[in-house]
């Protein structure tokens, strides 16, 4: 991650310099920072009143129920977490929100997940594996209606445009199978956590 | 018939949802005001403990975006796209897909709207665009909620399920609409 923000800061400067754009670029430092404030304060509500959701769907055991039904195929995925823990059932609740295109419900599930995993990370410091293989699941954007996209077609008078949702199906769902074997093939060769704190390394 | 059974099924989604989980927690007795009420009140901790990890990728995303390294990037992968009979001003979406939402959606509708683009350049983009989701936001807001800066292979293997959500939305779209 250092070397991410190092070089998106450093690359846009240079490139600024040639193209003659600094005014535009420090006038983007100042939006993004505001932008990324709104966003978060944006998301209180709405992370408020489904991470209260959730616990009333964790306390009358609805979560256990949903767990235990999809175990079979997070019982392989995310074998280094004991079968008992509120997490399968959060991801679960987080796959399905995706899928359904409530991004607003799945972010703060997602969230709460991550909380979850943490617990079961051996070093709190970096990424465990199941939290990897999580978030390549998430970052491969599954969804079964890509409503934006057919909103904006049907706007500016697209034919048809619930046509596009089949070849989006098949796109998102190959790309989020192939997002869960890469997630497990780098989990093989990538040096492994060492337990807490120690020097890991950081990307 | 798919589509419409889609579309109700996304419109029901929400509400069945809470009426589960409301109902469930009723027949299962559980004081669900005061379990709601205890839940929600770390909304409020969550979204500020995220805030420096949005700020480091969206004041870096959107200072690259600024400087106009993508619209050199651009002209650099034209060539190579056209090619492979790709067509061009396809290319600022399939770069800011993994990097930003909002300026995705954006080009976006900049394609779609601007009566020059073919059917296919509109077709390709939409397939892009519904298929993805912002990587960098994705590992900025998950992994700042439980501060971890050590991400290990996760950007990578985001950035390669992006690469190859890319290379199967232009093969899925040559064969259905090309």
């Amino acid at each position: 991650m250092n070397w991410i923000f190092y070089l998106f800061i450093v690359v846009s400067i240079i490139t600024a310099a040639i193209t003659g754009r600094l005014s535009d670029v420090v006038e983007a430092l100042l939006s993004g920072a505001q932008l990324s404030v709104k966003i978060a304060l944006s998301l209180i509500g709405i992370m408020a009143f489904w991470l209260g959701m959730m616990k009333i769907a964790q306390k009358s055991g609805l979560i256990e129920l949903i767990a235990k039904f999809i175990k079979p195929i997070t019982k392989r995925l995310f074998n280094e977490i004991p079968e008992d823990s509120p997490a399968i059932g959060d991801i679960a609740m987080n796959f399905t929100a995706n899928a359904f295109g409530l991004t607003n419900a799945a972010t703060p599930i997602g969230i709460r997940a991550m909380e979850e995993l943490q617990e079961h990370n051996i070093d709190k410091t970096s990424a465990s594996n199941a939290m990897c293989l999580f978030l390549a699941m998430n970052t491969a954007g599954f969804q079964l209606i890509p409503a934006t996209v057919i909103g904006i077609l049907a706007g500016v008078g697209y034919p048809n445009p619930t046509k596009i949702i089949a070849p989006v199906l098949m796109v998102t769902t190959l790309a989020f199978c192939f997002a869960i074997i890469c997630a497990k093939i780098l989990q093989r060769i990538w040096k492994p956590q060492t337990a807490s704190n120690s020097e890991s390394e950081g990307k | 018939m798919f589509q419409q059974v889609m579309e109700t099924f996304s419109l029901w989604a929400l509400p069945v949802i809470l009426i589960t989980i409301l109902t469930y927690a009723m027949f299962k007795k559980v004081p669900i005001y005061e379990v709601f009420t205890d839940g929600a009140k770390d909304g409020f901790k969550v979204a500020v403990n995220i805030i420096p990890y949005l700020v480091a990728i969206i004041v870096g995303v959107s200072m690259l975006r600024a400087s106009g390294f993508f619209d050199m990037l651009s002209a650099w992968l034209a060539p190579a796209l056209t090619f492979f009979n790709i067509p061009a001003d396809i290319i600022p979406v399939m770069l800011t897909r993994s990097l930003s939402g909002s300026a995705t959606i954006g080009l976006f509708s900049d394609i779609a709207g601007n009566p020059a683009s073919t059917f296919l350049t509109t077709t390709l983009a939409a397939i892009m665009v519904g298929s993805s989701e912002t990587t960098m936001y994705v590992l900025a807001v998950y992994f700042g909620s439980v501060k971890i800066s050590k991400i290990r292979y996760a950007l990578i293997v985001g950035l390669l399920a992006d690469l190859m959500g890319i290379i199967l939305a232009i093969l899925v779209c040559k064969k259905m609409f090309g």
